[in-house]
Parts: structure tokens; C-alpha cells; sequence
């Protein structure tokens, strides 16, 4: 008998041909596959530094827009507008999100959950136009003119079904077994769905908080009569408000090259502030989490 | 100081199928009680009827008398008083896996509102070091999870976490049945230390386990307790003809 050595260099060349070209087959494809997600997401960023990266400067990150046809100025306070509608829409979006995932995770197996879990679904598939109307039903009507809030209000409505499945989905991933080493300990059963459960599961949550975020924060339609847009700045949340997507849709639509460069400049600014929020929120969770944990 | 347990007729049910039969017994202060039977014949179902863990599950109910020292489980007292007084230790280690060492053995504590540190520090050494755990992560506690123990280790944190709380009662639901034989001896020898400060009922398959570690077994069959007497007699002459076939394999 040949050692336990000599067998392995023996076997090896033995494996057919046929097995080995269906793994480097295998292989490829899921290569192929991954190069095939990560190629329009490579495009659309580098075509974006391509077009905007030239037009950033300090002007365009801290001036306001300036009259049509004059040449200059830039989109500060469509950022801060863009930032303080999507804090006003998290401010509202997630912690409705998450209670009701909480809800039908933990106490939604009866009717009333079936129902929220219906109204979810189909709350995310309904065009985003249609939940702007809503909020200018809402908030512009009763206000009587367009405001910040409304715009909030318009994404926070969007944000709630993602943040409610992927909240249910998540809490349902934690294992009973933590949930009754906790009952186990005494612990009541609201506590042990906050401090264990949620905790727990606070990595996929916050994924589900994350995507629903960066949905939201280029919505355009739900923007429309709802923040409305503003030339100028604007710090409170009752008036009319300028946001990213806003600016950068009439931008485009304009007839002025400056503004076109702005446009690309703007959509730019768009995606780094989406990316730089969520790494942002990441490494804060990730400073909270065990090594060793999974 | 551990309590002595009363059950008297304990009936228990998952939606109309019942469980538990009208079991009456007694475990006696500061010793081991061990529980053996084939699978499914009712001892997990009792051991969680003593600190109402049965009735997290949905639709399960029981009904009964037990009595642990002076208090009445079933009558006057709400689950969570009752399990604060009654430790568990489950099948499977069950930390929580995204709380270090420290902050596992605290948790009982901390869940409930207590939030002296110093006095949490001592309790955590204490317990860790009562589940013979504590020289393997005095170092770490703070600053691992308990999820990256090893499978023994994390059932030694499971009981320095039942312990924690200061029970009177620790129930043992098959603690070793996920273990080697190196940590199962680990354990048991912890279970002797153990019954001078509390009062133990263990449920295991390992008939040897049961003979090792307790003083008094009971063998349950299809949800009745056929047979409650001292360990060594259930397994030198057991009065029960069906006791007497299952510990000597020739059923099951």
C-alpha cells in the first residue's frame, strides 16, 4: 500500500477532464457574474468623475445658484437642503420602520400583522410621483405652502416598508434559543426584544436602514411638490427647500451649458454624500460590535 | 441556599395534544434530581413547566401545583418573578453572541435595571469563577464575544450566567449532550460543587450521567413519571418493570 502521500499526488491527476473543465466553468461564470454587477456601478461612477469632477470647486460647494444665464455660483444649499430632508425623513422613517418590524417579528403573527406585511408590500411597490402627491395632500395642504417637512415626510413614507422587511426578516434570523436565554434570565419580554433581539440583529437592520436611506436620497418625484425647490438658502423645515435631485433635474433640463456642467457636477456630489453616509453609520455599528461575534 | 421543589398533579398541553400527565413529585433542597426517558416522553416539557418557559411556546399551556420553597409558580406570581429565582441551562450553549464574556454573565443582572458596576464586577468574577471558567477568560471577558468560546466553554458561560442572577433552583435541560466527554466530565464535576448552594434538576439521555451526578431520578414514559426513587435504586432494582427495560436498553 502506497502512504497516505503518495496517494493524494497519485488521485489528483486522476480527476477527470470533465470534472475539471466544469469547475473552471463553474468558476468563470460566477466570475463573469460578479463583473457583471460591479461593471455599471464602476460606469456610472467614473462616467460621473469624468463629467462633474471639473466643475467641483469651492464656488459650486458653497455659493447659491446664481440668475439663469449668468455664469457661476454653485449648489450649497441644495446640499444642506438635500441633507435636512433626508434627516427629517430618517427622523420619521426609522423609528416607524423598525417598531413595525419589531411588531411583526415578534408579536405579527395574527391578522393585523398579515395586513401590515400586505400594506408594506405594496407600499414599496407604489410610484414614488404617487406618495409625493400624498405628502402634498398631507403636509402642503394643511401648511398651506411647500416645506422641508413635506419633502421629509414624502421620503420618510418611502423608507418605512424596506425598514419595516428587512427589520421583520432580520429579528426572524435571531435564533429562539437567544431569545429564551433571556426569558430564561427573567428578563421581560419588551426588554428582551429591545436589549437582546434588536441587538442581536443590529447589523442587518442597519443594512435595511442603509438602503432604504440611499433609495430615497436621489428621489426626485416625491421632491416635486413637496420641498419644491429654493434658489436660496433655507434652514427651517416649514418653508420651500432646494434638494439635490431637484437642482440637478432643472439643471439638466436647462439650455445653459454652465448649468449642464453643474447638473453632472451636482449628481456627483449626490452619490459621494449617499456613500459617505453609509460608510459614516458603519463604522460607528462596527465600533459597537464583539470581535468574534457573527 | 438552594429550595426543595413540590409538583403535584402537573398537567401539561401544545394545543390539544397533551404533554404531561398528573405528575407529582418532589426534588429535595441542595441535592441533584436527574430526569431520564426516551425522547419526547414529557421531561424537557416538565423541567420548562417549573420556571414557566413552557408557556413562551405558542399555544402551550399546563396546569398544576408547584411549589418552589414558599412560592407558588402557577398561582400569584408573574413568569419573570419566578424565572429570576429559577436558573436554566439549555440543551444547546445559547450565549448571546453579540455581547462579550462580561457582558453575558452581567446580563441578567444589567436587563433588570442593576447598574452598580463595581458591585457587577465582583458578581461576574464570582459566577465565572463558581462555572470553573474564569482562569480560561479573565483576560478577555471584556473584550470577546461569547459566541467565539468553544462549545464548553460557552455552556460554562450559560451557567456562570444562570448563576449570576443568585437563583435557589438551576434546571438543566441535557447540558452536555452537545459537549466531548472532557467537557461533560467538566460540567458534572461543577454540578457537585454547585448542589452546596443550590438545588438541581438535570434532564439527560446519559443514564451514567444521571448516576454520576444525582441523588434521586425519575424515568418518564409518554408523558407519565413512571418511576421517582434514590438514583441507586432506579438502577439496581427499579420497581417498575418498564423502568427496568429502558435502563437496561432493552426498549427505546
Amino acid at each position: 500500500m502506497a502512504s497516505p502521500a503518495n496517494n493524494a499526488t497519485v488521485i489528483a491527476p486522476k480527476v477527470s477532464l470533465w470534472r475539471r473543465g466544469t469547475d473552471h466553468l463553474a468558476t468563470i461564470a460566477a466570475v463573469t457574474a460578479v463583473i457583471l454587477v460591479l461593471l455599471p456601478l464602476g460606469a456610472v461612477f467614473g462616467y460621473l468623475l469624468y463629467k462633474g469632477f471639473g466643475s467641483i470647486n469651492l464656488a459650486f460647494l458653497t455659493k447659491t445658484p446664481k440668475p439663469p444665464g449668468e455664469v457661476g455660483g454653485g449648489m450649497a444649499n441644495a446640499i444642506a437642503g438635500s441633507s435636512l430632508i433626508l434627516l427629517l425623513g430618517s427622523l420619521v422613517g426609522v423609528p416607524v420602520g423598525i417598531g413595525a418590524g419589531i411588531y411583526l417579528a415578534e408579536y405579527g403573527r395574527n391578522r393585523l400583522g398579515n395586513l401590515i406585511r400586505f400594506t408594506a408590500d405594496v407600499l414599496n411597490g407604489v410610484p414614488s410621483i404617487i406618495v409625493g402627491i400624498v405628502a402634498y395632500g398631507l403636509v402642503v395642504l394643511t401648511q398651506g405652502h411647500f416645506s422641508a417637512l413635506a419633502g421629509g415626510v414624502a421620503l420618510a413614507i418611502m423608507m418605512i416598508p424596506t425598514i419595516t422587511r428587512t427589520t421583520e426578516e432580520m429579528l426572524l434570523l435571531v435564533p429562539n434559543a437567544v431569545r429564551e436565554a433571556a426569558y430564561g434570565l427573567g428578563v421581560p419580554r419588551w426588554r428582551t426584544v429591545l436589549s437582546v433581539t434588536l441587538r442581536t440583529a443590529t447589523s442587518g437592520v442597519i443594512t435595511g436602514v442603509m438602503l432604504a436611506f440611499a433609495r430615497v436620497a436621489g428621489e426626485t418625484a416625491p421632491l416635486l411638490f413637496t420641498a419644491f425647490g429654493n434658489q436660496f438658502w433655507n434652514w427651517k423645515i416649514n418653508q420651500p427647500t432646494a434638494a439635490l435631485p431637484l437642482q440637478i433635474f432643472s439643471y439638466a433640463i436647462s439650455p445653459y451649458d454652465d448649468w449642464h456642467r453643474q447638473a453632472w457636477a451636482g449628481a456627483l456630489i449626490l452619490i459621494i454624500l449617499i456613500v459617505v453616509s453609509i460608510s459614516a453609520v458603519r463604522f460607528v455599528a462596527s465600533r459597537g460590535m464583539m470581535k468574534g461575534a457573527n | 441556599m438552594g429550595v426543595g421543589i413540590k409538583v403535584e398533579k402537573l398537567n401539561a398541553w401544545y394545543g390539544k395534544s397533551q404533554a404531561l400527565y398528573d405528575i407529582t413529585m418532589q426534588a429535595q433542597a441542595n441535592h441533584a434530581t436527574a430526569l431520564i426517558g426516551p425522547s419526547g416522553c414529557g421531561k424537557s416539557t416538565f423541567v420548562r413547566c417549573l420556571n414557566r418557559m413552557h408557556e413562551t411556546v405558542p399555544e402551550a399551556r399546563a396546569d398544576g401545583k408547584v411549589m418552589v420553597g414558599d412560592l407558588s409558580v402557577y398561582n400569584g406570581t408573574t413568569a419573570v418573578q419566578i424565572r429570576r429565582r429559577i436558573g436554566m441551562v439549555f440543551q444547546k450553549p445559547n450565549p448571546f453572541p453579540t455581547m462579550s464574556i462580561y457582558d453575558n454573565v452581567a446580563a441578567g443582572l444589567k436587563l433588570n435595571g442593576f447598574s452598580d458596576h463595581r458591585r457587577l464586577d465582583e458578581i461576574v468574577e464570582r459566577s465565572l469563577t463558581h462555572a470553573a471558567l474564569w482562569d480560561e477568560v479573565k483576560d478577555t471577558a471584556r473584550k470577546k464575544s461569547g459566541a467565539s468560546l468553544s462549545g464548553g466553554q460557552q455552556q460554562r458561560l450559560c451557567i456562570a450566567r444562570a448563576l449570576a442572577v443568585e437563583p435557589e433552583v438551576l434546571l438543566m435541560d441535557e447540558p452536555c449532550s452537545a459537549l466531548d466527554p472532557i467537557s461533560t466530565g467538566k460540567i458534572e464535576e461543577l454540578i457537585f460543587q454547585l448542589k452546596e448552594k443550590y438545588t438541581i434538576v438535570i434532564v439527560t439521555h446519559n443514564m451514567q450521567q444521571a448516576s454520576r451526578v444525582a441523588e434521586f431520578t425519575g424515568f418518564f414514559l409518554l408523558g407519565r413519571l413512571i418511576e421517582f426513587d434514590k438514583t441507586e435504586k432506579i438502577f439496581t432494582t427499579p420497581s417498575d418493570k418498564r423502568t427496568e427495560d429502558y435502563i437496561t436498553g432493552r426498549f427505546g
